[in-house]
Formats: structure tokens, C-alpha cells, sequence
């Protein structure tokens, strides 16, 4: 059961980056890619009907996580406490930064909005890439199973490791650049004229510079944590990950050069999660590794709730996805397409 | 006390003290809006279609500040509570991720609909997407309200072998009777707001002469709604709530009462300032036997009083206990004689001409908040000094490794945001009110859909 619980936590985590993780690098491209006022209300057109309900995902995520692992989740807030707090804070500015721009009608204010918008977004994609490298490098768990991480100690991977090192600093880098990438493929479908060439545009730069990243964070990691690939070899069918990594980035290209946006749009929802689904699998049956010896491990078994519990969860689980697939569907459903501005003038954005 | 105790309970009790400042009127004027759709398609009057739209306006700022203030809620179970959580969590874990899994996705679907689909939608479906937001608020609202009463009153769990408590019923804990009256205590206070919140606004176009129309039906909508939610928050919720205070957690009446002495006859304090350190109260005005009738419906029954338990088991700070119920009592009976005036004169329809009433309506608003927050104050510092009543102390349930001062970086942090979000929402709120609703539509332009042209001149 605690098995079956990290995976549906797994896709919760998943699930929130495909979605939220879209509308944070269109963030992050925002004011590079949207220069008129037309254009940047058109970005937050492409995503104003859906953020909120992506951001739900983490909420539910959390929330799962929780529920599921309250240990884990106990240990890794408190030790997180201060990164955690700054996300917080970034993700209030981000949703004021969306939602009130339209409330609120001279140039400067917008552009203050818009400021607060794409920084806010540029700097949630760092943390929460320097956020699962903490995770992968493991962190100075006592006996209690407790620690606590100041934001940074020497930089360097050791025992007394910060949140952020050269390594987590490596990662928050890669979730920058692959989801700035997902969202200018993100953008590329949902607009036209110049706003779409420039996303398209972006996600050209980009993808090299991804392609780059992958191999440096693989290298990386094996050289931080030599043991990620034990899970690899006792289950070779974990090697399939990277093949599903290097496809998605090979057929992101070849669909983004071909001119077929979705297409190159799902090869990165396909990057994404093969890169999220390879951190998982390496890290299984742990969730949150010790950096002072794996007896501090935290696993699925120390951490997870009692069995009813768990099992009761599994029925009104199930039950809340299929309503919230629906809610999903129905609501992409409505607002697919390109987007334009001219109709319906009721839109905030 | 401890330090870092401390700025953990200040971080938490400013954190949501000023979070439950905004859905009490999302939670409010979600079932007021729904009336409005639900009249403007009974009696097909584009009225009460203009007044819906200018309410989702309000709504739809109140419910951004609600969800960023409420997603750090979630968080600080781990960051500030983390013993509480490893502790509780495998019990209240349950109600805390059905919130997401149920509500959050619901509202967040249907709010996007509803306040950016009117023209998409028919009549109907539109009234069916604030058919989904008012019962996604409330049954956000019911998951929460279930996981305090939980605290209050811990059913449906057994300990496991590392002292932690694990869930044995589901339906013992969704169904604690703790949480369906204290939710229908919580819920009625939010309509309560949102009904003082519509009929003050109403009073001011109406005072100032502007959207006479409109203010009209604010004023109407508002001063019934708040009138009936006003009586049944004393009778029968408040009355269901203090008896079962009194039956499961005596120490808690005493001290809201100042009761010092365990005795027959117990009278009630209508006002006074208790004096904990003489036992004794200052000032005070009292109806004798009262508190013996309320609570045990005899005149002569014994209350429990503080002396029963040492006084470490003591609420720590019995005279805000005592105060915040005090408040709340004192501002829920006003809360009912001002609307019941303004209904009568409403049915004598008088109410639109007296400009005394109206003043009092205008400056009523701040008071429905200010008992809302009294009362959670009164539940929360009630259940001291136990964080679950009875299993674990609040002193036990804070997380160790995070120091006093990350703690108070991170609560000046909180601060500083907050204000921002304050003088935000004051500024856009304002903008919306003075701006008021959507002019009637003129005659003579009939087949003009009066939303564009309005809101083409908003934008």
C-alpha cells in the first residue's frame, strides 16, 4: 500500500509540473517574449483560465503528501523552513501579479505587475528544481528524523550541506530551463503573429542549452550520489527512463522544426516526466535519503500512515481524481484554441 | 514560555486570523450571489443579473487574497507544527487532503467559469457554475471545520506503536458531531458577514444617492439574509455549541465564563474584567442562575469551575478567552436587534427613507468580521493548553528544529506581505464600490448586451 501511495504522490508531483509548470515558464518568458500591452495580456489570456486550478495540483499534492506520509512531510517542511517560506511569499506576488494587473488600468502599475509576474515565476522554477535536488543529494537527517537546512553553508555536497550547493544550484538551473522551454512550447500553440514566433523562437534557443543541461545534471548526479543507480541495476527496466528522455528531447526538435507545436509540446510534458519519473524510481524506497548515513533514511515504510487509513484514502482518492480529470477536461475544452483578445471583452486579462 | 513556542503560535494565529478575514465573505456572499443568479432567472430581471455581476467583481478579489493567504495554512502544519503533524497527521491527514482533492479543484474549475464564462454559457449553466463555487467554498469549509473539531474533540483514532495516532473510522472523523455543529455555527457567522457586507454597501449608494436601484436590493438581499443567519447563530447553533463545550470540555466554559468556583446556580457575566490572580471579577454585571439555565437548563445545576483542574491545565490565557467570547456574544445579540429594525422596516417599506438606519447598516460592517475572528479566538484559545484536546500539548506540537529566529523572519515576512495585501485589496475593493454596478440599460439601445458595453468602458 505505502508503495502504491508513492507512485499516486509521484503523479500528483508530476502532474503539477506538466500543468503549473507551463504557466510558470511562460512567466519567466513574459517579458522577454511580450513586448505590447496586447501581447502581454494575450500570454496571460493563454493562461489566466487555468493557473489556478494547476496550482491546485501542488496544494493537492501537498495535501496527499500529508495524509499518505505525515512523518515525511513533518520532517521535510520544518527542515525546508526556509525555502519553503520564501515560496510562499513568491507565489502570492505571482498570483497578485496575474490577477490584479486587469483590476488596476495605467501603464506603470501594469508593468509593475508584470515585473512581479515574471520574477516571481523565474524564481519559483529555481527553487523547486533546487528543491528535488535537495531531495536526490539527501539532507542531514538526526536520529529523530528531523533536520533543519540553513539556504546555504559552504556550497559545496558534503554532510552539513545548505539548500543550496553547486549541485542543487545545477538543478534549480535545469528546472529554469525546462520549464521556460515548456512554456514558450506552451505559448507557441496558444497564440499567433509575432507573439508565436518569438515563443517558437525561444523555445529554438532553448532547446540545445536543455539538451546540454540533461547530461550535465546525469553526470552530476551520479557523481554526487553514486548510488542512484543501485535501483537501475537491480531493475534494468529503469534504463527504459533514459531512452524516454533523450526520444522526448529528440522528438521535441524534430516536431518543433516540422512546425507542429502540440506535438513539441507533449515531447516536453514526455522530458518531464521521464526526468521526474527517473528521480523517483532512483530514489525508491527512500523519500527523503539521509547525508549523515542511510540508517536516518526516511522511506515510504518509516514514514507512511497506518493501513486503514491508507486504504480508506485510496477509495475517495480515486473518487476526487476522476472529478478533477473532468473538471480538467471540461475546462481545456472550453478554452482551447488560439487565443484572441477581441472576444469577449468580460475576460479579466 | 519558550521563544520559539511562542513565535510559532503567533505565526500561526496571525497567519490564519488574518487568512479567515476573506473566506468568511467568499463563504458569505457565495449563497447571496447564487439568490441573486437564482431571482434574476425566477423573475427574469436583468436587475438582479447587473447586481450578481457587481458582486462576482468583489467576490472574485476576495477569493484571490482568500486562496494566497490559505496555501500557507496548509504549509505550516509542516514548517511551524511539524511534531503535531507527524503525530496527528495519520488522522487528520484525511480531512486536510480531501479539502484539495474534492474542494479546491471544484472551486478553482467553477470560479474561472463563473467569473470569466457568462457570455460562453447559457442562463442556466452559468447559474449552475455559482451553483458549484457556493458549494465548493462550503464544503472546503466543512474539511477544515471537520479537522479543528478533531482537535477539539479526537474520535476514530487508535495510537500506533511509534506514539503516533492513526485513523481506526473515517466516518468517525467525518462525522464527529464536534464538526456538524460547530460548522453550522462557523457557516452561519459567514453568511452573517456577507449579509452585513451587502446591506452596507446597499446603504451607501443609497445614501449617497448612487445606484438607487441597485443599492436597493444590496440593502434588501443583505438585511434579510442577515437577519435570519443572526438568530440562528444564537438559537439554535451558538446554543448547541456552548452546550457541548460545557459537556466535553468544562475547564474551557469556566474560564470563557470566569467561573473560578465549581458551584450551584451559577450566574451569567454580562460585563465585567476578571481578575485571574484574585479570583474575581471586576466590575461585574450579572443575571443570577442564568449560566446554570444555559447551560443545563436548570436554575440550580452546577457549572464546573476553574478550581476542578490544576492550573496547568488551564486555558494560559483566560481573560481573552474570556473577552473574545464576550465580544462575540455581545456583537451577535446587537447583530440581531439592528436587523431585525431594518427588516421591519423593510416590510413596512420604510427602510429606504430612514437614513438613521442606513448609517447604522453602513457602519455595522467591520462588526461581523471582528465577531467572526472572536469566535475562532474563543475556540482556539479554549482548547488550550492541549493543540489535540486531551493527547497532545501545544508545547509538544511545535517544530524543534526551527529556531526562534527563523521563526520571526519568517512572521515580519508574513507582516510585511500581508500589509501590501491589505492596502491592495482596500485599494481595489474601493476602486470596485465607487465605480459601483453596470448602469441600466438604456432603452433605446435594446438589443446591446448591457455586460459589453459596461465593461468596455471598464477596460
Amino acid at each position: 500500500m505505502a508503495t502504491i501511495w508513492f507512485m499516486i504522490v509521484a503523479v500528483m508531483v508530476a502532474m503539477y509540473v506538466l500543468f503549473d509548470g507551463f504557466d510558470l515558464g511562460a512567466g519567466a518568458l513574459h517579458l522577454i517574449i511580450a513586448k505590447t500591452d496586447e501581447e502581454r495580456r494575450t500570454v496571460l489570456r493563454a493562461i489566466g483560465p487555468v493557473w489556478d486550478g494547476n496550482e491546485v495540483w501542488l496544494l493537492a499534492a501537498g495535501g496527499t503528501l500529508y495524509f499518505a506520509f505525515p512523518l515525511l512531510y513533518a520532517s521535510s517542511f520544518s527542515g525546508f523552513y526556509l525555502p519553503l517560506m520564501m515560496v510562499l511569499w513568491l507565489l502570492m506576488l505571482r498570483a497578485i501579479g496575474i490577477e490584479f494587473r486587469s483590476h488596476i488600468g495605467d501603464p506603470m502599475s501594469k508593468s509593475f505587475f508584470d515585473v512581479i509576474f515574471s520574477v516571481a515565476s523565474i524564481l519559483l522554477a529555481i527553487f523547486f528544481g533546487a528543491a528535488l535536488g535537495n531531495v536526490v543529494r539527501g539532507v542531514p537527517l538526526n536520529p529523530n528524523h528531523y533536520f533543519f537546512e540553513p539556504l546555504w553553508t559552504n556550497w559545496r555536497v558534503g554532510e552539513q550541506n545548505g539548500i543550496l550547493d553547486w549541485y542543487t544550484v545545477i538543478c534549480g538551473v535545469v528546472a529554469l530551463v525546462t520549464l521556460t522551454l515548456h512554456g514558450s512550447l506552451y505559448l507557441a500553440t496558444k497564440t499567433e503573429g509575432d507573439l508565436n514566433l518569438r515563443a517558437r523562437k525561444a523555445a529554438s534557443v532553448l532547446w540545445p542549452v536543455e539538451m546540454l543541461l540533461t547530461i550535465v545534471s546525469f553526470v552530476a548526479t551520479v557523481l554526487v550520489v553514486p548510488h542512484v543507480l543501485e535501483n537501475y541495476s537491480k531493475w534494468p527496466i529503469g534504463y527504459l527512463v533514459p531512452v524516454v528522455v533523450f526520444a522526448s528531447l529528440g522528438y521535441m526538435s524534430y516536431a518543433h522544426n516540422k512546425g507542429n507545436d502540440k506535438g513539441a509540446f507533449l515531447a516536453s510534458c514526455g522530458y518531464i516526466v521521464g526526468m521526474l519519473v527517473g528521480a523517483a524510481f532512483a530514489l525508491y524506497p527512500n523519500v527523503l535519503p539521509a547525508s549523515t548515513g542511510p540508517e536516518y533514511s526516511l522511506t515510504i515504510f518509516n514514514t507512511a500512515a497506518g493501513s486503514h487509513g491508507l486504504g480508506v484514502g485510496f477509495v475517495w482518492w480515486t473518487l476526487g481524481m476522476l472529478l478533477a480529470i473532468g473538471y480538467f477536461v471540461f475546462i481545456y475544452r472550453m478554452f482551447r484554441g488560439k487565443v484572441k483578445l477581441e472576444e469577449g471583452s468580460d475576460h479579466g486579462y | 514560555m519558550d521563544s520559539a513556542l511562542l513565535v510559532h503560535r503567533l505565526h500561526f494565529a496571525f497567519t490564519v486570523t488574518y487568512h479567515y478575514l476573506f473566506p468568511q465573505l467568499t463563504m458569505g456572499l457565495a449563497p447571496l450571489i447564487l439568490i441573486l443568479k437564482t431571482l434574476a432567472i425566477r423573475k427574469n430581471d436583468e436587475r438582479y443579473d447587473r447586481a450578481a455581476r457587481f458582486w462576482a467583481k468583489i467576490f472574485g478579489i476576495n477569493f484571490v487574497i482568500g486562496v494566497v493567504t490559505g496555501i500557507p495554512m496548509e504549509f505550516q502544519f509542516g514548517t511551524n507544527w511539524s511534531y503535531f503533524s507527524r503525530f496527528a497527521g495519520g488522522v487528520i491527514g484525511q480531512t486536510l487532503a480531501m479539502e484539495g482533492c474534492f474542494a479546491f479543484f471544484l472551486e478553482s474549475t467553477f470560479l474561472g467559469l463563473f467569473l470569466y464564462g457568462e457570455k460562453r454559457l447559457s442562463k442556466t449553466m452559468h447559474w449552475f457554475t455559482a451553483l458549484m463555487v457556493f458549494l465548493g467554498s462550503w464544503l472546503s469549509g466543512y474539511f477544515i471545520v471537520a479537522t479543528d473539531a478533531w482537535m477539539q474533540n479526537p474520535v476514530g483514532y487508535e495510537r500506533g506503536a511509534d506514539g503516533s495516532l492513526q485513523l481506526t473510522s473515517f466516518w468517525q472523523l467525518v462525522l464527529n458531531p464536534w464538526a456538524w455543529l460547530q460548522y453550522a455555527h462557523n457557516m452561519s457567522g459567514s453568511v452573517i458577514t456577507g449579509g452585513f457586507v451587502m446591506a452596507a454597501v446597499g446603504s451607501f449608494y443609497l445614501l449617497s444617492r448612487k445606484h438607487v436601484d441597485q443599492g436597493q436590493i444590496f440593502v434588501r438581499v443583505g438585511v434579510i439574509a442577515a437577519l435570519i443567519f443572526s438568530v440562528l447563530q444564537l438559537f439554535p447553533t451558538g446554543d448547541w455549541a456552548g452546550r457541548m463545550v460545557a459537556e466535553k470540555q468544562p475547564v474551557t466554559l469556566a474560564a470563557m465564563e470566569a467561573v473560578w468556583e465549581t458551584s450551584p446556580g451559577a450566574p451569567l457575566v454580562i460585563l465585567g474584567q476578571p481578575d485571574v490572580a484574585q479570583q474575581k471579577i471586576d466590575n461585574a454585571i450579572v443575571i443570577p442562575k442564568m449560566l446554570s439555565f444555559l447551560t443545563w437548563r436548570r436554575w440550580n445545576a452546577e457549572v464546573k469551575g476553574l478550581n476542578q483542574v490544576p492550573k496547568e491545565d488551564w486555558p494560559d490565557n483566560v481573560p481573552l478567552l474570556y473577552y473574545a467570547y464576550h465580544i462575540m456574544v455581545g456583537l451577535g445579540t446587537i447583530f440581531i436587534a439592528v436587523s431585525a429594525v431594518a427588516a421591519f422596516l423593510l416590510w413596512r417599506d420604510k427602510l429606504y427613507q430612514a437614513r438613521w438606519i442606513l448609517w447604522v447598516l453602513l457602519l455595522m460592517f467591520p462588526f461581523p468580521y471582528i465577531a467572526n475572528t472572536a469566535g475562532w479566538i474563543t475556540a482556539e484559545i479554549g482548547r488550550q493548553p492541549w493543540l489535540v484536546y486531551g493527547l497532545l500539548r501545544t508545547a509538544d506540537g511545535y517544530s524543534k528544529m526551527v529556531s526562534a529566529g527563523n521563526g520571526w523572519f519568517s512572521l515580519l515576512g508574513f507582516m510585511g506581505m500581508y500589509t501590501v495585501l491589505s492596502l491592495l485589496f482596500v485599494f481595489l475593493v474601493r476602486r470596485e464600490i465607487e465605480h459601483g454596478p453596470e448602469p441600466e440599460p438604456d432603452p433605446a439601445l435594446p438589443k446591446i448586451k448591457a455586460g459589453s458595453v459596461a465593461s468596455a468602458e471598464v477596460r
